[in-house]
């Protein structure tokens, strides 16, 4: 007998063909399955969950109406009460009648505006081949250039002065290369001994009074302002500080005890200093130093202490990044018989330098938000421009979170996307086996 | 013999250094900009519009003085300064003047060594309650909460006070008259001080300015006023001058509107030599005849300015109190000009 017959009759009923699939039970899959594990696991969990939304609630139910039912357009704060006629709602007219002012400070020419706009669009073509190294190699001869083009757009004032610049740094390094076979110090300081030379040459060249009828006008930079003035600090002190962390951090690895103390001091003491207090050096002391009226300019002086202050926290982070790495590498780049230089440029620093990315953005993003300690020596930053011209205008004294909640934005964008750049940055280069 | 004429050499510098330093009235004119300390931003008093223009009570001041030298009430170089700044930039020469609601005090006259040219603004510590509270004098503010900026003159004048009256309170320390504000409304404190024309600026902002009043009891003296440099007294006159021109100008009625006729028609003799067509003035201050006539067309008279930018019919709304011609029972008193 067959064995289907005999199972046949021995069960009342056998299935012929397969189930139909049934979608999982509701609370074992999807969104349901997703709240149950995570809002409401157990019910400690549910209950904070509850809490949280509740809060969120509250917050949102009065942020939002304040946010939605905002006033775009009136000529100051009591138009705007007299508008809102006792409702709670936020007056945004502050923003739309000064927003030239918190960009780009009150005293830039408003027929001007296209310059820094126009500076701030080349800063990404001149920052995206640093950034994303896939681009073509050929971009980076425009981020050469992109300095003195930034310069010249936003100071204005003849031409001369960026190209004698350009020239400068170019003759420089001419001369560099052509001694560096030598020996690296003849190369290195006879690069900034030409530099200097045709700088000087260049200045008497120039005749004092070249600015008077430039295609751009000349902008002093005590007029700059607003959050231009913190993108031009924080871009300017960041990529400069880079560089000569580099250096700092590897002067203080050198066995050669006179620089290796010029930097442990350097390091030392920048790091023992609050920022503020080098601000007030660079505002305050130095106007002592200079005869009147013949003062270097507050901007450049306040680049410099903010250069110094960061270098000096770079620097710590990148030497981070050298004592990480193990003393296999060092030796295996003198077996190789690479000399100092060689050694760092193609195994060191690699390596360090990419160990160190983490440390170098929050230094970088904390600088950027530094910036706007600037504001207490009376330079008009964004902030600046919010506690001076504008809260002291008759117009809009009272207003404050409106004013500082765009502040907030603008820096947490800036912030928010330096952030997400290192971590991408940090996976593209996840090539080895940590 | 080298040496003395090391020594002689480094004298001649010296006083050339001096002499150059001296010349103030020199540098302003050969400069065509006057440099003018003032607020980063005080309401009323020094503040830049919509436009980037600066406006203001103490602004006033350097406009009339440029108008003065210059001949151009709008060749000011503003340089904005703050409350730590301020100092060092007069005293390094950054600014030829300091316009900044300064009060004028022994110290800052003597031991910083800065002269104080006269006061355009006779300020002082007041206090402002909400009116639910049904205070009519800040001595029935017993056992009150203060809100007050630490590390200032007014937490000092405002322990004094409370002693001298046998009284207590409670201070609510706060940082910046923005935050003082904040709280004030949030009811974190009973009552607020700090100086009356910050109070009344403050109070002009509320949305229900009616509901706070200011008690009567002032009980500091601030006298504001623009200041120079200790050593060279030819600017300091020129300053100090021109700020006495306005003020003369408001009690022998000489406005901006009508100061042409004035000038043609007086038969005044004080204001004929006020606005130069009568006497030397002018030339004994190295200055041209027309000069205080140039200051007090650049934004009016001493109660003009006062009007335009702090007065009862601006948002601010001060009156003028001790700053009323003497004429008029208040403190503005300018020496003759003959």
């Amino acid at each position: 007998m067959p064995m289907s017959d005999t199972h046949a009759h021995s069960v009342a009923f056998v299935r012929t063909e397969e189930v139909p699939t049934a979608p999982p039970p509701s609370n074992a899959a999807g969104p349901a399955k997703w709240v149950k594990d995570n809002l409401f696991a157990t019910p400690l969990n549910g209950l904070l969950t509850l809490v949280a939304l509740y809060f969120i609630y509250a917050i949102l139910s009065s942020a939002l109406p304040w946010i939605m039912g905002g006033i775009w357009q009136a000529p100051s704060l009591a138009a705007c009460r007299e508008i809102l006629d006792g409702a709670s709602a936020a007056c945004f007219a502050v923003l739309s009648e000064r927003w030239n002012q918190l960009l780009f400070g009150f005293q830039y020419p408003d027929d001007q505006y296209w310059r820094p706009g126009l500076a701030f669009i080349l800063l990404f073509v001149a920052a995206a081949p640093v950034l994303f190294f896939d681009l073509p190699r050929k971009l980076l001869a425009f981020t050469a250039i992109y300095p003195f083009i930034a310069y010249y757009l936003l100071w204005g004032g003849t031409v001369f002065v960026p190209i004698l610049a350009f020239v400068g740094i170019v003759g420089g390094f001419l001369v560099y290369q052509r001694l560096v076979a030598g020996s690296f110090a003849a190369g290195f300081f006879g690069g900034i001994i030409a530099a200097f030379v045709i700088w000087t040459i260049g200045g008497w060249l120039i005749p004092d009074n070249a600015s008077a009828n430039a295609a751009l006008p000349a902008v002093p930079s005590r007029y700059m302002g607003g959050f231009m003035l913190n993108m031009m600090l924080g871009v300017t002190c960041v990529s400069l500080s880079v560089p000569i962390g580099i250096a700092l951090a590897l002067g203080r690895q050198s066995s050669m005890p006179l620089i290796k103390w010029i930097c442990v001091v350097f390091i030392e003491f920048i790091r023992g200093v609050p920022l503020i207090t080098l601000l007030f050096v660079a505002n305050v002391m130095l106007a002592y130093f200079f005869p009147p009226g013949s003062g270097v300019d507050l901007f450049l002086r306040v680049v410099i202490m903010i250069t110094m202050f960061s270098a000096a926290y770079i620097a710590e982070v990148i030497r981070g990044g050298l004592a990480a790495l193990p003393k296999g590498q060092y030796e295996a780049a003198d077996s190789l018989g690479l000399d100092y230089p060689q050694a760092m440029r193609l195994i060191i620093l690699p390596q360090a330098l990419k160990i160190s990315i983490p440390g170098i953005v929050n230094v970088a993003v904390g600088l950027f938000k530094d910036t706007t300690l600037v504001s207490v020596i009376s330079m008009f930053d964004m902030v600046g421009m919010i506690r001076g011209p504008i809260l002291a205008s008759t117009e809009w004294n009272g207003v404050y979170w409106e004013l500082f909640g765009f502040a907030a934005l603008l820096f947490f964008i800036v912030c928010y996307g330096i952030s997400q750049y290192s971590q991408w940055l940090e996976r593209r280069l996840a090539t080895d086996h940590r | 013999m080298k040496k003395s004429v090391l020594l002689g050499a480094l004298t001649v510098a010296g006083l050339a250094a001096g002499a150059a330093a001296a010349g103030t009235l020199d540098d302003v004119k050969a400069r065509g900009k006057l440099n003018c300390g003032v607020t980063t931003g005080l309401v009323g008093f020094a503040a830049p519009d919509a436009n980037g223009e600066w406006k203001g009570f103490d602004v006033a001041v350097c406009r009339a003085v440029a108008a003065a030298v210059l001949n151009d009430p709008t060749a000011v170089e503003f340089v904005p300064t703050t409350g730590k700044t301020r100092f060092t930039a007069l005293a390094s020469g950054e600014i030829d003047m300091l316009a900044r609601n300064t009060t004028w005090t022994f110290s800052r006259d003597v031991d910083l060594k800065f002269t104080f040219v006269g006061v355009n603004y006779y300020d002082g510590q007041g206090f402002m309650v909400p009116k639910a509270l049904g205070v009519t004098s800040a001595k029935e503010l017993d056992g009150a909460t203060v809100c007050i900026q630490t590390g200032t003159t007014t937490e000092l004048n405002l322990a004094d006070f409370f002693r001298a009256n046998n009284i207590s309170y409670e201070p609510v320390p706060i940082e910046t008259n923005a935050e003082g504000q904040q709280q004030y409304l949030a009811g974190a404190c009973d009552t607020y001080t700090t100086d009356a024309s910050g109070l009344a600026a403050t109070r002009a902002t509320f949305e229900n300015p009616g509901d706070h009043v200011l008690l009567p009891e002032i009980i500091s003296k601030e006298p504001l006023g623009p200041l120079v440099r200790h050593g060279d007294d030819e600017w300091g006159d020129v300053v100090r001058w021109t700020l006495n021109a306005l003020i003369t100008a408001e009690e022998l009625g000489v406005t901006s509107t009508n100061i042409n006729e004035m000038a043609a028609n007086t038969t005044n003799p004080e204001v004929a030599r006020l606005l130069g067509t009568e006497g030397t003035l002018g030339e004994m201050l190295g200055l041209d005849a027309e000069w205080s006539k140039r200051a007090i067309a650049a934004e009016g008279n001493y109660g003009e300015v006062f009007a335009k930018n702090i007065g009862e019919e601006t948002p601010i709304g001060l009156a003028r109190g001790l700053n009323a011609q003497w004429t008029n029972g208040g403190l503005i008193y300018s020496p003759p000009f003959r």
